[in-house]
């Protein structure tokens, strides 16, 4: 009987496994019926989330015969940095190159702008203000301020940009290169709109463009303009979303930046259509050696400092970006992280706003379980900015000090010692963009023959 | 009033912003006149001093930028951006301005005797703004607060994407932008009128003669029906 019915099921037409489509996979498909039903783009907040070529493809090679390496704890390996140099009468100096990346108050509430500031100070480093305008929580706590001028000059007033230690002047960001902010009704609460000069509660954009200047030759007018506002005191910074870095980065130059802030497609933003964040603008590994290929052509690589951003978690990243060439690095995602967001113990929360810690990115929401991306009143005093103030400054002293053993590792006495010579790429891709060789040969694509 | 004169021929640009940065208790109440400014940029910005300037010809991009209680006269023309961001005081154009007259400004009177160029009272933030002659297109836009009277004609795109600010036109409009319409006057904003006109030199034109242009609110929120506008 049993060896009847086995001969039955060998004899049936074998059935393939059901095969989900590469192309048409379950993220796809759901945002096609989602599109379907509301006629609308997604809107989300954070960086991209596909895998990019990064960091993790570039290893350093460490000291062995040939070059030797420094005693970890014992022999020094600096990480200060001074930015602005170039024309400013009062440089910054900082600690470690680790700063915090503008994000706006209104996209973060006010005790979130406070932790953030309480722990960069504590570790000398720097924060900055974002879209809407400069808060007295952040001032109050933030030992050195970079004051951001936006597009949209929301809260733009020239009492803070005398107040700040240094003032940046936003073109674009590395998650929507050419495009303005977002910032929805539910986040426009009556204080939000009176910095904002708005009416509560609208969905509001922030423009793309400047309103008073277009083009290279405008914008050394305007910078000049900020400068002799603040009297060549305080550093002018320009900030750029990646997307053609070597010319970019030069015109920059040219208008009169003390410093470049150069951000990738992997750096976070507010809110910003999902299509945009995906699909424009570079991944920051590419970014990096044009950039510096600017500065070096033009004799100004050191002289008008450049600082990188799109995706740093830690010390391994913060020490490559500087090996290509950066002088100090910005992170915004990762210091929310440390902060509280996203953590997986509010993971019933995240639940029942449908989605799961470490996913959560509908930030335009105000909806925020762990009280950083809100301006609602209850949920924001989930931030205690003391503690959630310590455990960034915990996190930036790690990154610092991972960024160090590395540099000791490769025989460098300080960070900015650290170089392209340092590093291999594990992907053709990464050794391309990075111009670092293919690890274990000699071959970089595009710069020497296979 | 004790009245000090500097020569942008053989002055730098540089001393005389610093000088009028200088303590506000040794500047107020000093007349300040500037000489051969032969249209360099940034005459007498971040004044935050009650000073009277006078700018004796024309002026480049951004004169007056984010001037705070001084009162600037240019009397000649201004480039780009006259008067962006003011926060208060006074600014008076006796000749035309560029582009983005009074950009963003947040306080003040700003006076254009002549034209205004394209994007005039761009993303304008409660400042009053008001203009003897025609503004170029896209005037306007994205403005967010406060009043701009225009006694010539608007070019294209009058208003768009415009928030609460409210814009008075005595000629032709060529067209509004998106979002943007004609209001009826109401006494309060034809006294807001009347006032501006009257501190401008032009006391004598009739709020009457002036149409009223405002958001119509449509595009406040993200909405399928509204896409084509976005
Ligand atoms: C919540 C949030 C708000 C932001 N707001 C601004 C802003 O107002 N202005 C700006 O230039 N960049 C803004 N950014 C971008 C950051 O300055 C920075 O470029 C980016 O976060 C760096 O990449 P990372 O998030 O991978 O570290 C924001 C980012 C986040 C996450």
């Amino acid at each position: 009987m049993s060896d009847e019915k086995s001969t039955d099921t060998i004899h049936k037409t074998p059935q393939t496994s059901p095969r989900q489509s590469a192309t048409f996979d379950e993220y796809t498909n759901s945002e096609i019926r989602r599109a379907a039903a509301t006629g609308i783009y997604d809107i989300r907040g954070g960086g991209s989330k596909r895998k990019l070529p990064h960091f993790d493809d570039l290893l350093f090679l460490g000291a062995s015969v040939s070059r030797y390496p420094l005693e970890g704890y014992r022999e020094k390996c600096g990480t200060d940095v001074v930015l602005g140099t170039r024309f400013a009468k009062k440089p910054i100096y900082l600690k470690t190159p680790v700063t915090i990346a503008g994000m706006s108050f209104g996209s973060l509430s006010g005790p979130t702008k406070e932790a953030l500031g309480r722990g960069a100070s504590a570790v000398g480093t720097s924060t900055t203000t974002g879209d809407g305008g400069m808060t007295p929580e952040e001032r109050g706590h933030s030992t050195t301020l970079v004051y951001q001028y936006l597009p949209s000059r929301y809260g733009m007033n020239p009492d803070d940009l005398r107040k700040a230690d240094a003032i940046e002047v936003v073109i674009g960001q590395g998650a929507k290169p050419g495009g303005g902010g977002m910032l929805l009704g539910q986040k426009i609460t009556k204080r939000v709109a009176k910095m904002r000069c708005l009416p509560e509660g609208i969905d509001q954009r922030s423009a793309c463009r400047h309103p008073d200047w277009t083009g290279p030759d405008d914008l050394e007018i305007k910078i000049a303009e900020i400068r002799e506002i603040t009297d060549w005191e305080k550093p002018i910074y320009v900030k750029i979303g990646a997307t053609r870095p070597y010319f970019d980065v030069a015109l920059a130059v040219k208008a009169g930046a003390d410093v470049v802030v150069l951000d990738g497609m992997q750096g976070g933003t507010a809110a910003t259509q999902e299509v945009f964040i995906e699909h424009v603008g570079l991944p920051i590994l590419a970014a990096i050696r044009p950039a510096v290929q600017a500065l070096q052509d033009l004799g100004m690589h050191r002289k008008v400092q450049l600082i990188v951003s799109g995706g740093i978690r830690n010390g391994a990243d913060v020490a490559k970006a500087l090996a290509l060439g950066a002088d100090a690095v910005a992170i915004g995602t990762a210091a929310l992280i440390a902060l509280g967001d996203n953590d997986p113990h509010l993971e019933k929360e995240y639940r029942k706003l449908g989605t799961t810690a470490g996913a959560y990115d509908d930030w335009h929401e105000g909806k925020d379980p762990a009280g950083i991306t809100t301006q609602d009143p209850e949920l924001m005093k989930r931030v205690d900015p003391i503690k959630a103030g310590h455990r960034l400054a915990n996190y930036i002293t790690v990154m610092t000090m991972e960024a160090q053993i590395v540099a000791r590792a490769c025989g460098k006495s300080h960070l900015h010692n650290l170089e392209p010579e340092d590093l291999v790429a594990l992907t053709i891709e990464a050794s391309a963009m990075a111009q670092v060789p293919l690890a274990g040969t000699s071959w970089i694509p595009g710069v020497t023959k296979f | 009033m004790e009245t000090l004169k500097f020569d942008l021929d053989t002055k730098s640009l540089r001393e005389v912003n610093q000088f009028l940065h200088g303590d506000a208790s040794g500047l107020n109440g000093k007349s300040i006149v500037i000489e051969n400014p032969n249209g360099a940029h940034n005459i007498a910005v971040g004044l935050k001093a009650e000073l009277d300037v006078t700018i004796k010809g024309h002026a480049g991009y951004y004169a007056a930028g984010m001037n705070q209680i001084a009162k600037v006269t240019i009397e000649g023309s201004a480039g780009s951006g006259v008067a962006e961001n003011m926060m208060s005081g006074h600014v008076h154009v006796k000749g035309f301005a560029s582009n983005a007259a009074g950009a963003t400004a947040n306080g003040g009177l700003l006076v254009i005797d002549g034209d205004a160029g394209l994007r005039c009272a761009i993303a304008l933030k409660g400042a009053d703004i008001v203009v003897g002659g025609s503004v170029g297109s896209f005037s306007a836009f994205m403005a967010q607060a406060g009043n701009f009277v225009i006694l010539g004609d608007a070019g294209e795109g009058l208003g768009d994407s415009i928030y609460e600010a409210k814009v008075f036109v005595r000629g032709k409009v060529k067209s509004l932008g998106a979002d943007c319409e004609e209001k009826t006057m109401n006494a309060e904003d034809r006294q807001i009128l009347a006032d501006l006109l009257k501190k401008s030199g032009y006391a004598d034109v009739s709020p009457d003669s002036f149409k009223q242009y405002g958001s119509a609110r449509t595009l406040y929120h993200f909405h399928v029906d509204n896409a084509g506008a976005y």
